[in-house]
């Protein structure tokens, strides 16, 4: 029997709340974060809809707990905010009594400062903040909330496109599987850019209304900005120290989809590979489980994809919704907000609706939640999360189940 | 758990795209950054294809491609790729499209700027539906995907992986990175690369992809034993011990390692850390250089992981490579350390 990977402490922000509760009484509310573009100038304002963390720098760099300087990128502080909570509400005062990592996903990293810099460095190769671009790379944010965690054991920095807060909780899980930790803080974060806004417009695949997935006349995703971590823990010591856990992470399983670089295979070969593979390490059948948080971009190609796999697997199908109406699609860090929504699922016995839902898709016969459905035994969430490059993962969290 | 290194495919600034030839000639360079030297790519990639692709990705699929020919691989089981900045070249050409206003950008670019963009086109390109990840930690990246390869082994989810490292250098990246102080601001000569005793390291690029199996074959080069990555240490001291319990833990002290490949990147400042430890813990040791061959990029190490490599199936140490002379007639064991800016240290073992 492998090693039980128990959830002990969640951490999320979001366009929809700064904390859990926040984010649970939006979801309870039906209420969206999707809105008009603030955060940097662009010709696409008014026209093409974000979900962004409506707090200004200085808002954010208080709420990390951080009094000085401008040293972080945005994608750092959503990052160091969300790990915060995810630590406190683990309980954990001293981050080094076990042997402790943190395992970070981004897809854009300091983005949001270098894009600024390369418009001043453009105009004049001397010009531009040197600050504003050293911190490019995914491993800055990562390393700076590591350090501000007091967390030295292991970092590591993934990004496999939409689907890499999936991917840092598999190799979080198989470290701790394996002996080499105890515990991971563990999901990821990203930041709206106009790097990001501008690149998936040149896909038309950005919803001018904001998303609608599953519904017949969806016309793209919307784009979102966030931070969520979960603390992984080791059965070997969550039970014999009392330690309540929040839930339990079954299994997971990654594919690739293997058909094109930005787009889906018709019949989501690789979503019905990563699926699968989850259910069966988590000895689970496609009846078992009880709801499932669907990727669900609202875009056109994935959610047929997604949907035909769906279809494939379960039958009946259970309880789904993709939460991304609500938080935007926050790209890197959607499988860590999504993990974090699946734990308050099983926690509050609810299923959260897929808001503006209104027509089938005529491909397909399975059709989302559309209102919140309360007092629900949610044992099982499956969360998938997909990605460009067919990078497909899947996750199965549980209500925790005590060691034999 | 460890893996066998069955398959290399390297592309350097060196001649290394030939499994069968360890270094014939050395390169000699001098200029601002160390450059590749491109194969035909058309020999690997499909050229239809191959139009629309970066460097970056031809770089990576046509290692790939060699490393899987060199062990006869068809299908591996995982494909694990670390890359420390992903595509630079097509993360420009968007910022300089949205410099442009915003307006008739290509798709092209941002599709490739994703840095998972690698890994999945080898899938694609081999129509493998396995397991697929991409690490982007500075110079932890390829040290993770080695990490994450050995932890399929151990879940028994693969038997064979396919892991690679692979970083791009552009000259207008390394103006804008050269204003930090952390890299040469004249053109040096690659091989004298330890005379200048300058700040700043000589920056390069390169490739490496390797075919793991989680079982002994006929013709491994050598067996990938442990990794380890530690972030931040106080002190030297702190260092020091990581490296001897990395050792202990492997059944191994400093002394019994037949060769320590030291990532000396011409920076006196990072320098000063491998001299400490070369006349320290690494007294006795045969130490090896490797960066005035490949230059500094945030997956070097797989250019030390080849080197390794080879040394053990040849049995036998370029004297380019040699940063001191012990003598030695036989390879076992050999250690690879490298740190970035002493912030992010790995180790990687090679045994027999």
């Amino acid at each position: 029997m492998p090693k039980r990977i128990y959830i002990t402490g969640i951490g999320i922000i979001s366009s929809i709340g700064n904390n859990a509760n926040e984010v649970l009484s939006s979801l309870k509310a039906g209420k969206s974060g999707i809105g008009e573009i603030t955060l940097f100038p662009t010709i696409h304002k008014g026209a093409l809809p974000v979900a962004e963390v409506k707090l200004s720098y200085a808002e954010l760099l208080s709420l990390a707990g951080q009094t000085y300087g401008d040293k972080f990128t945005r994608t750092t502080l959503l990052g160091l905010i969300a790990a915060r909570e995810a630590l406190e509400s683990a309980g954990i005062e001293d981050v080094n009594d076990r042997p402790t990592g943190f395992i970070s996903a981004t897809t854009v990293g300091g983005m949001d400062r270098s894009e600024v810099f390369y418009g001043e460095f453009l105009e004049n190769t001397g010009k531009g903040r040197l600050r504003d671009v050293i911190n490019h790379d995914c491993g800055e944010s990562t390393e700076h909330i590591a350090s501000e965690l007091g967390i030295r054991k292991f970092v590591a920095t993934i990004s496999t496109a939409c689907s890499s807060s999936a991917n840092a909780m598999m190799f979080a899980a198989d470290l701790i599987r394996s002996g080499k930790l105890d515990r991971v803080v563990v999901g990821g974060t990203d930041s709206i850019t106009r790097f990001t806004l501008n690149g998936f417009n040149t896909l038309m695949i950005l919803d001018k209304t904001g998303c609608h997935p599953f519904d017949e006349h969806r016309a793209g995703l919307t784009l979102g900005e966030g931070a969520a971590y979960l603390v992984l823990e080791s059965e070997e010591h969550v039970m014999p120290e009392g330690i309540t856990p929040l839930a339990e992470l079954r299994g997971y399983g990654n594919a690739n989809d293997a058909y094109h670089q930005t787009a889906s295979s018709p019949d989501g070969t690789g979503a019905y590979l990563a699926m699968n593979q989850a259910l069966k390490m988590s000895r689970m059948e496609p009846a078992d489980i009880d709801y499932i948080n669907a990727h669900g971009t609202g875009t056109e190609n994935n959610d047929l994809s997604e949907g035909r796999a769906l279809e494939r697997i379960f039958d009946p199908m259970p309880l789904f919704s993709s939460t991304k109406a609500y938080t935007g699609h926050t790209l890197g860090a959607a499988g860590g907000l999504e993990a974090v929504i699946s734990v308050l699922s099983i926690r509050n016995g609810l299923v959260f609706p897929n808001l503006r839902w209104s027509t089938p898709m005529k491909e397909l016969k399975i059709k989302p939640v559309t209102t919140l459905m309360t007092g629900q035994p949610i044992r099982n969430v499956l969360s998938n999360s997909f990605g460009f490059g067919g990078n497909n993962s899947t996750v199965i969290i549980s209500e925790p189940t005590k060691p034999l | 758990m460890s893996a066998y290194i069955d398959g290399i495919g390297l592309i350097s600034p060196q001649q290394t795209t030939d499994p069968a030839r360890f270094l014939p000639e050395v390169m000699e360079y001098t200029a601002d950054f160390l450059q590749v030297i491109n194969p035909n790519y058309k020999e690997y990639i499909n050229p239809i294809a191959s139009r629309r692709m970066s460097k970056l990705i031809k770089m990576g699929i046509t290692s790939a491609r060699i490393a899987m020919a060199d062990a006869g691989c068809q299908m591996p089981e995982a494909i694990i790729t670390g890359t420390g900045l992903g595509s630079v070249e097509d993360t420009e050409r968007i910022l300089n499209g949205m410099n442009a206003g915003e307006q008739l950008m290509n798709p092209t670019p941002f599709i490739q700027s994703t840095y998972n963009t690698i890994s999945s086109q080898i899938a694609i390109s081999l129509q493998c539906h396995h397991y697929n990840s991409t690490y982007v930690h500075r110079s932890f990246s390829f040290e993770s995907a080695l990490q994450d390869a050995l932890l399929q082994f151990e879940e028994a989810a693969a038997t064979t992986a396919l892991v690679g490292g692979i970083d791009e250098m552009t000259s207008n990246h390394l103006g804008i990175v050269r204003r930090t102080g952390h890299w040469k601001m004249e053109p040096v000569n690659n091989l004298r690369l330890l005379s200048y005793r300058t700040p700043g390291a000589l920056a390069g690029e390169g490739a490496a992809y390797f075919i793991l199996r989680g079982a002994p074959s006929t013709s491994h080069y050598g067996i990938l034993k442990d990794v380890k990555t530690f972030y931040h240490p106080k002190e030297l001291q702190e260092t020091s011990l990581e490296i001897t319990a990395f050792l202990a833990s492997n059944n191994l002290t400093a002394n019994q390692l037949d060769a320590v490949i030291l990532g000396y990147n011409g920076d006196i400042h990072s320098d000063s850390v491998y001299d400490q430890l070369g006349s320290g813990l690494f007294n006795e040791n045969q130490q090896l250089w490797y960066k005035h061959l490949c230059g500094e990029y945030f997956t070097s190490t797989g250019f030390a992981l080849w080197l390794a490599a080879n040394i053990l199936r040849h049995q036998y140490i370029p004297s380019v490579v040699k940063f001191n002379n012990q003598p030695a007639d036989s390879f076992r064991h050999i250690l690879i350390y490298n740190q970035f800016r002493n912030i992010n240290h790995s180790l990687i073992l090679v045994s027999l």
